[in-house]
């Protein structure tokens, strides 16, 4: 085996580990009659101990990559993306080690799980890194500014414990519908899995030429049935059909198609679920989440920020305007990913300084932290594909 | 101005809560709170005490943390908004109509509402810098307005409270009839836990932590530093950045640095190939194409020793060469210049014969350079060429007259006079790439096109920031101040015994309550006073054992 393939095998063991430890913790958090006793603390630690085999594993990946590749696996979308599932489970491992919460593994597991297998349906080979990237000084940004994103992360997965814990699940509210919708935006990630896996073997890629905004003429190559074609597209794969809907030129209609496909997917997977379960997603998981303490869920929510918000300051804008200097001579050029790190930032400042000065805490400071969470997803995912920069990686 | 007795005796100021010395609630706010904000230890600050001039008013609309947390979300959704559409100087224009123009071509009706509402430079507009700089303000004034009596409230704590303050913080509890001294012991453990602790006739205080406080205030200054700095960059010559195209072999002054000068030995330009890379690049070599590998320009740098003469080196001395690579600019004094874009291959020269169609007979060759054509080059023997006009960027005829869109070579043309002896009066024709027209009728002789020279181009970009030294030191007290107030905090633990056998213990903590609350376990656990009761808490069901809580 090649370097890169025993790399692959590791971060394989590394998923598998994190979804046997999931059923660990899922099993600490149902056998106790108590957020501490006696057997909560024996699934609890064989969960813990799984994941901290399964972090190793997943080390052991980033290490043996970065080796092979000659460069920190960290410059295109797969690596960036697995990177940060790495480090959810990283934070999580620390926060767990401070508290010991078995909900908190419940929840913060399969949500690197989902992130880490997202990951994986980008290519996945290795590039050489070009010119602007071969810094190490970006390493070094990226790298930290992750780090804090994954801890800030679980303050997201705190508040979510909280609030599935909380709200009234028999009555008719705001918070019922949107924690739902935090639900159902779940499943979708999981219809984008599903539907880019059941296309890579069952759809041969068809190849369209198209007229791009500048009226260029272009190739594009589908690896989703065309639900939506490129500005004046022509099918050049023999045989293949005409894309449904046709699309101005400055939408890019390959793209919206994998969206499209996810939203169908993962609404079918979502109607399924319901009715098999005759129930609310919300309502199904509200159980695992009752026996913990709600003042210390929300503590550790804020000590997740309180934790995360200097290290992501560092990373995302102390180091990243040193490499910005470096690399073209100026600190800070409102790049939108530039300027999604200051957003985030200018967040969780004023997360910290309602919490501290008008006394949100419990259910806004948890809503909060969720918001928090998806302006960062916003940044990691939405900003490269739609927004394009000077960051965007793929 | 009056001020306030407390029924101890002490005089506080004027709109204090809770009394300095014994932490009385004063107000009538605060006696009816059941618990104590403790925030500002209910010291006295200016923006809760006076709102009658106008100074009082702005100084209470900035030290608001509202208001600062509105400035905040300003700021925040602006900066979104910019980033809906590239922003103007990311677009290909040069100038506001070219880029309007963009706008519209690219992004339709959206694009030119977008630009003209001035969204396209939403960062430079005179709002979006004023909202920064009311951030600015409203920092620094909310600081001031609570460090000092935060600062004055700290240091002079009182070790004895009065039973309403104890009983008034979060984490409280009271025992009576207890017989066994319960100070030193306890005295003993907090100690084990590093607490400082005073003690005075039945009472004590333990304290840890209590730097964390000023936490906030050393982060706002180090951001204060940094928008100060910033703003520095408006003063003349503390900020250059400027951009310059230089053809291969050229030399030119180097903008915003007068005096010195700059040659371009060559750009070069590599990507990576499969034969020899490493091999596990080979699978994204063949998906992606080409991968560029290096990007540089090699420059020479001299030193003009008159200011005035541009362009003649025989006046410049040779400073430095070096490469400028991307992440690896060239710097000299307190400038670097960074490689920003390239062109390739423009043309750079291009060589002609003059030739007598017929025969095919060649009279000589001469080469015209393309920035600096000479008016006329002569053949000997009587054969001459004239260049009558040069169009180096030829879009075509207007109203009869040939156009050119700018300087740069990219589509040359010329209008030129070929004398020779046998012809009285000289043919003229206009020479094209790949064309000749002959506007005044048949010729007998023709330019014919020989060879063409190219050169690459290097886009660098210049820049000199004084400003820097003071945003580093910035970032770093921003840093310090935000990890001195997250990775640490502050804990307080009060105790008191009376005579009678009554303990009563309160404990409080600007943040991470579980981890005093874990003190307060082990410093109770072994005596008859119960754990301390989380008052905010309903659940409060936690139990703690040895090893279960770090903090
Ligand atoms: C980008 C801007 C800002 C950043 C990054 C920032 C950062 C912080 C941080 C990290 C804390 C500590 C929070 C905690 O420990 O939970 C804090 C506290 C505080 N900030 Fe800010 N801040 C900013 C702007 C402001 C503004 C505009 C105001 C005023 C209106 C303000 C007023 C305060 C106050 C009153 C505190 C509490 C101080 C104390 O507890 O003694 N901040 N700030």
């Amino acid at each position: 085996m090649t370097l890169i393939e025993w790399s692959s095998s590791a971060l394989f063991v590394a998923f598998v580990a994190y979804l046997v430890a999931t059923i660990f913790f899922g099993g600490a958090v149902k056998s106790s009659t108590h957020e501490k006793t006696a057997t909560n603390k024996r699934w609890g630690m064989y969960g813990f101990t799984v994941t901290i085999i399964g972090f190793i594993a997943n080390l052991t990946y980033f290490i043996t990559r970065w080796i092979a590749a000659g460069h920190a696996p960290v410059s295109n979308l797969f690596e960036f993306t697995a990177a940060f599932g790495m480090m959810i489970v990283g934070a999580f491992i620390l926060i767990y080690s401070m508290y010991r919460i078995a909900a908190l593994g419940l929840f913060a597991l399969p949500i690197a799980v989902i992130i880490i297998a997202y990951a994986s349906m980008f290519p996945t080979d290795v590039s050489p890194l070009i010119p602007a990237l071969q810094s190490y000084w970006l390493t070094i940004h990226v790298i930290t500014a992750a780090l804090g994103e994954a801890i800030l992360a679980i303050s997201a997965v705190a508040g979510l414990i909280w609030l599935l814990k909380n709200i009234d699940m028999t009555k008719k509210s705001k918070q019922r519908f949107w924690i739902e919708a935090v639900m159902y935006v779940l499943i979708l990630v999981v219809g984008f899995i599903v539907s880019t896996t059941i296309f890579s073997v069952a759809y041969e890629p068809v190849e369209y030429s198209y007229v791009d905004v500048e009226g260029a003429e272009q190739t594009i190559e589908y690896t989703k049935p065309a639900l939506f074609g490129m500005n004046e597209s022509t099918v050049i794969t023999e045989g293949a059909m005409q894309p449904l809907i046709e699309m101005p030129a400055l939408v890019n209609a390959k793209k919206l198609t994998t969206v499209v496909w996810s939203i169908l997917i993962g609404s079918v997977l979502y109607i399924l679920l319901r009715l098999i379960l005759r129930k609310r997603l919300a309502e199904v998981v509200q159980p695992f989440t009752k026996k913990t303490n709600s003042q210390l869920l929300d503590e550790i929510g804020y000590r997740s920020v309180l934790i995360g918000f200097p290290v992501f300051s560092l990373g995302a804008l102390i180091f990243a305007m040193i490499w910005a200097h470096e690399a073209w001579g100026r600190f800070w050029g409102w790049d939108p990913k530039e300027v999604w790190a200051l957003i985030t930032f200018l967040f969780y400042a004023v997360y910290l300084h309602l919490r501290l000065t008008k006394g949100w805490q419990g259910e806004k400071s948890a809503w909060l932290a969720l918001i928090g969470f998806i302006i960062i997803m916003f940044n990691l995912i939405a900003v490269n594909l739609i927004i394009a920069g000077l960051h965007s990686y793929a | 101005m009056k001020s306030l007795e407390c029924k101890c005796g002490h005089i506080n100021p004027v709109g204090t809560q809770l009394c300095e010395s014994c932490g009385r609630p004063l107000t009538e706010e605060a006696i009816n709170k059941p618990l104590a904000d403790m925030r500002y230890e209910g010291s006295a600050r200016r923006s809760q005490t006076y709102n009658k001039t106008i100074i009082d008013k702005v100084w209470n609309f900035f030290s608001s943390v509202k208001v600062g947390m509105w400035i905040i979300v300003a700021i925040l959704v602006a900066a979104a908004i910019g980033t809906i559409l590239p922003q103007v100087f990311y677009v290909p224009a040069n100038n506001a109509t070219e880029a309007a123009a963009y706008y519209e071509r690219i992004y339709g009706t959206f694009g030119k509402i977008y630009n003209d509402l001035g969204l396209s430079d939403l960062y430079s507009s005179w709002w979006f810098q004023g909202l920064i700089g009311m951030l600015g303000i409203s920092l620094i004034i909310a600081s001031l307005d609570r460090v000092i009596p935060l600062y004055k409230s700290l240091k002079k704590q009182k070790v004895k409270r009065h039973s309403s303050f104890l009983q008034r913080q979060r984490l409280y509890t009271k025992a009576e009839n207890v017989t066994e001294d319960v100070l030193t012991p306890a005295e003993k453990k907090l100690k084990e836990l590093k607490y400082n602790v005073r003690r005075e006739d039945g009472a004590l205080l333990a304290e840890k932590g209590r730097f964390s406080r000023w936490g906030p205030y050393v982060n706002h200054l180090g951001l204060i530093i940094f928008l100060g700095g910033v703003m520095l960059r408006a003063i003349p010559g503390v900020y250059v950045d400027e951009q310059l195209w230089i053809r291969e072999g050229e030399t030119l002054a180097v903008p915003g640095a007068s005096g010195y000068f700059i040659q371009n030995n060559g750009f070069e330009f590599d990507v990576y190939d499969k034969e020899s890379s490493d091999e596990v690049f080979s699978d994204a070599i063949d998906r992606v194409g080409t991968i560029a590998s290096n990007y540089q320009t090699n420059l020479t740098l001299f030193e003009g020793a008159n200011q005035e003469v541009v362009g003649d080196p025989g006046e410049l001395e040779e400073i430095k060469s070096g490469p400028t690579i991307v992440n690896k600019p060239f710097k000299f004094d307190s400038y670097n210049i960074y490689q920003i874009d390239f062109r390739l291959d423009e043309l750079k020269a291009m060589t002609f014969n003059l030739e007598n169609k017929e025969s095919g007979e060649q009279f000589g060759e001469f080469t015209i350079d393309l920035i600096e054509p000479e008016p006329e080059y002569d053949l000997g023997d009587g054969y001459k060429v004239e260049l009558v006009d040069y169009y180096a960027d030829f879009t075509g005829f207007e109203n009869g007259e040939p156009q050119s869109k700018s300087p740069i070579p990219n589509n040359p043309a010329f209008l030129v006079r070929m004398y020779t002896p046998d012809k009285p009066e000289p043919e003229t024709s206009f020479v094209l790439i790949r064309e000749t027209i002959e506007p005044f009728g048949e010729n007998d002789y023709k330019l014919k096109f020989q060879a063409a020279e190219t050169r690459d181009i290097s886009g660098l970009t210049v820049r000199k920031d004084l400003t820097l030294p003071i945003l580093m030191i910035g970032g770093l007290i921003f840093m310090i101040g935000v990890a001195q107030g997250s990775y640490w905090n502050h804990r307080r633990i009060w105790i008191q015994q009376t005579a009678t056998g009554d303990v009563s213990i309160a404990g409080h903590t600007n943040k991470n309550w579980n981890s005093v609350k874990k003190d307060l376990y082990y410093v109770t656990k072994d005596t008859k006073v119960p754990r301390p009761k989380d008052q905010q808490d309903p659940e409060d069901d936690l139990d703690f054992e040895e090893g279960d809580e770090t903090s």
